[in-house]
């Protein structure tokens, strides 16, 4: 009997792993190809020079001899670079506490509630690189136009720490609020879980809205301001309209460092991206041993 | 407000109080209609802007007074993007390609969630933790080398170059559906699954009968998101799938280029490129987009809040 059914013999705990394994074996073979691959010839990519015939690509090592060229020769590179940088770090704060604005109005009950939701979760579905990239060319995106200069004016006569980011606002309002929309959503969706009692209880004792948002909003969104913060910095970075992502499709084939040179680039790219979600992260992350 | 009170003295301190009360909220009221219908107007600027600019005659775009309304509706550009675009092909190209990937993604996605859900095995902290990389690396990382790869195996030059991926999880934010799909194999009780297995059904029934059909939510959302990713998807789409593949944001993206090769004899003059013809080809370009979004609003939105990327 026993041998009719060798299947059977196997303990759970071997057939549960089997099982998952075989379900997560289309994934595994995607990853090691499709990107654990990629990704470590990326790294041969950017240390070599190859030939130009993508199928024979003769390779000779060259050391850090691109990436040395990208960051200490190459203008177009540092400029593309310190541009996008400057896109993902700036706007991210922005749309992030955009987000939580939005959301803690939409939070209240109002007639027309669903339908201004569903207008700042539009532009979700439409935003592609091209499409910004042609609102932009055409000034449809620029809604403070650059003509009121009283505004221009006004700011410019601030400091420049206050100046400077302001007038990145006007500048990329729409932008900044076209990226916000899923954040919208999923802070909008955390408020709501904040029950009832507990904002009864504090309007009992006699909290302010200025109160609530700083002593029960704000520490219950935590967890999202990180989740919103990161998910920000990853569309941000892939967008494909930014500075960095078109110069590295466009130098693909330049001629004597084809290839390698653009893995070298999208490298220090890489590393700069890490750098930022570590430092959203060290900075978001739940504090043990403080309330 | 003492100045109020004694003004007013024919009124009781409680209705004063209550009046009071009424007017900060009729205040409050006003004010957040004034945020909201200000902050609307921002995010929809850039739609009426495009949608009025659309109707524009050449006249109508270089005569200052005509900030908004154009003095007709004047079709004539989405008559002349529509052929630069060569539109009913384009679109229904788009359609189907991003149609596939979307299906595939969704299965490959709906297996790996299931995987994660439903079983315990070693090294599963791992993939896990792998899956969540595959989000935060940026895409231009493994594009270089995914084009010499798929060079060699001759995906470059066909929509295979992004749908085989996507067959096997690694495609537009692959990450974020399988996680979904693993919160929402994880929101049923085991036992399900457990009294399907004792009645002798295997793993891919329990998966196919019991556990799809009860995540059809996550289904929804797997679809309808992917499908909008991987039409707005540019950046690996246009290098991978090369010229003769090409998407319509794709095609948008080289419009100039497009339309003085169709329209030839109009590169100059009155007939040659402008904005209104610009704006008229973006509006086709995201029409399908919108009219999705128009009948299936309520369940994009829904379906973000049922992530459970929000906690609990």
């Amino acid at each position: 009997m026993k041998r009719l059914r060798p299947f059977r013999a196997v303990p759970v705990r071997i057939r549960e792993a089997v099982s998952g394994y075989a379900f997560l074996a289309p994934w595994i073979a995607g990853f090691l190809a499709f990107t654990m691959y990629p990704f470590f010839y990326s790294v041969f990519l950017s240390i070599h020079q190859v030939g130009l015939d993508p199928g024979h690509p003769q390779s000779v090592f060259v050391g850090l001899k691109w990436y040395r060229e990208a960051l200490t020769v190459d203008t177009k590179f540092t400029i593309a670079l310190l541009e996008t940088m400057k896109f993902v770090v700036l706007s991210t704060p922005m749309i992030v506490v955009a987000a939580l604005l939005l959301a803690l109005l939409l939070n209240r009950e109002f007639i027309g509630r669903a339908f201004f939701r569903a207008v700042f979760f539009f532009p979700v579905i439409i935003i592609s690189g091209p499409v910004v990239s042609k609102l932009l060319e055409t000034d449809a995106a620029q809604v403070i136009s650059p003509e009121s200069f009283l505004i221009y004016d006004f700011v410019g006569t601030l400091p420049g720490v206050l100046s400077a980011p302001l007038i990145y606002i006007f500048d990329n309002i729409t932008l900044i609020l076209w990226f916000s929309g899923v954040q919208i959503i999923l802070f909008l969706a955390g408020l709501q879980k904040i029950g009832k009692p507990l904002r009864e209880a504090a309007a009992i004792d006699g909290a302010s809205a200025w109160q609530m948002l700083w002593k029960i909003y704000l520490p219950f969104l935590r967890p999202m301001i990180l989740l919103n913060t990161v998910y920000t910095i990853v569309v941000l970075s892939n967008f494909a309209d930014n500075a960095v992502n078109r110069l590295i499709t466009d130098s693909k084939q330049l001629t004597g460092k084809a290839f390698s040179y653009s893995a070298a680039m999208s490298w220090i790219y890489l590393l700069l991206i890490m750098a930022t979600l570590l430092i959203a992260f060290a900075l978001l992350r739940e504090r043990k041993g403080r309330g | 407000m003492t100045v109020k009170e004694k003004t007013m003295p024919r009124l009781s301190p409680s209705r004063v109080q209550q009046l009071r009360h009424r007017y900060r909220r009729i205040g409050g009221r006003l004010l957040l209609y004034f945020l909201m219908i200000g902050v609307g107007v921002v995010f929809l600027h850039p739609i009426l802007y495009m949608l009025a600019g659309s109707f524009k005659t050449v006249a109508d775009l270089v005569n200052p007074g005509v900030e908004w309304i154009p003095s007709g509706l004047y079709t004539g550009n989405y008559s002349r993007a529509a052929a630069a675009l060569d539109y009913g092909k384009s679109l229904g190209f788009t359609t189907a390609y991003t149609a596939a990937a979307t299906v595939l993604q969704t299965f490959s996605c709906a297996l790996a969630g299931y995987s994660l859900a439903r079983h315990r095995f070693p090294l599963k902290r791992l993939w896990m933790a792998m899956i969540v990389l595959t989000f935060l690396i940026p895409a231009n990382i493994t594009l270089i080398p995914r084009y010499l790869q798929f060079f060699n195996y001759g995906f470059i030059d066909s929509p295979a170059a992004m749908l085989v991926p996507a067959a096997f999880g690694q495609g537009v934010n692959s990450a974020i559906f399988i996680l979904v799909f693993n919160q929402f194999f994880s929101g049923y009780p085991p036992s399900f699954d457990e009294a399907a297995q004792i009645d002798g059904a295997g793993r891919l029934t329990v998966f196919a009968r019991i556990a799809l059909p009860i995540c059809a939510p996550a289904i929804v959302v797997s679809l309808l998101f992917s499908f909008v990713w991987f039409w707005n998807e540019t950046y690996n789409t246009a290098l991978l799938m090369g010229e003769s593949w090409r998407t319509l944001p794709i095609k948008l993206d080289s419009f100039v280029e497009l339309f003085n090769n169709v329209h030839e004899s109009a590169a100059t003059g009155l007939g040659r490129i402008n904005e209104g013809l610009t704006l008229a080809a973006t509006v086709l370009v995201i029409a399908p987009l919108v009219v999705i979004y128009l009948v299936l609003q309520r369940r994009f939105i829904e379906g973000v809040e049922a992530t459970g990327l929000t906690g609990e």
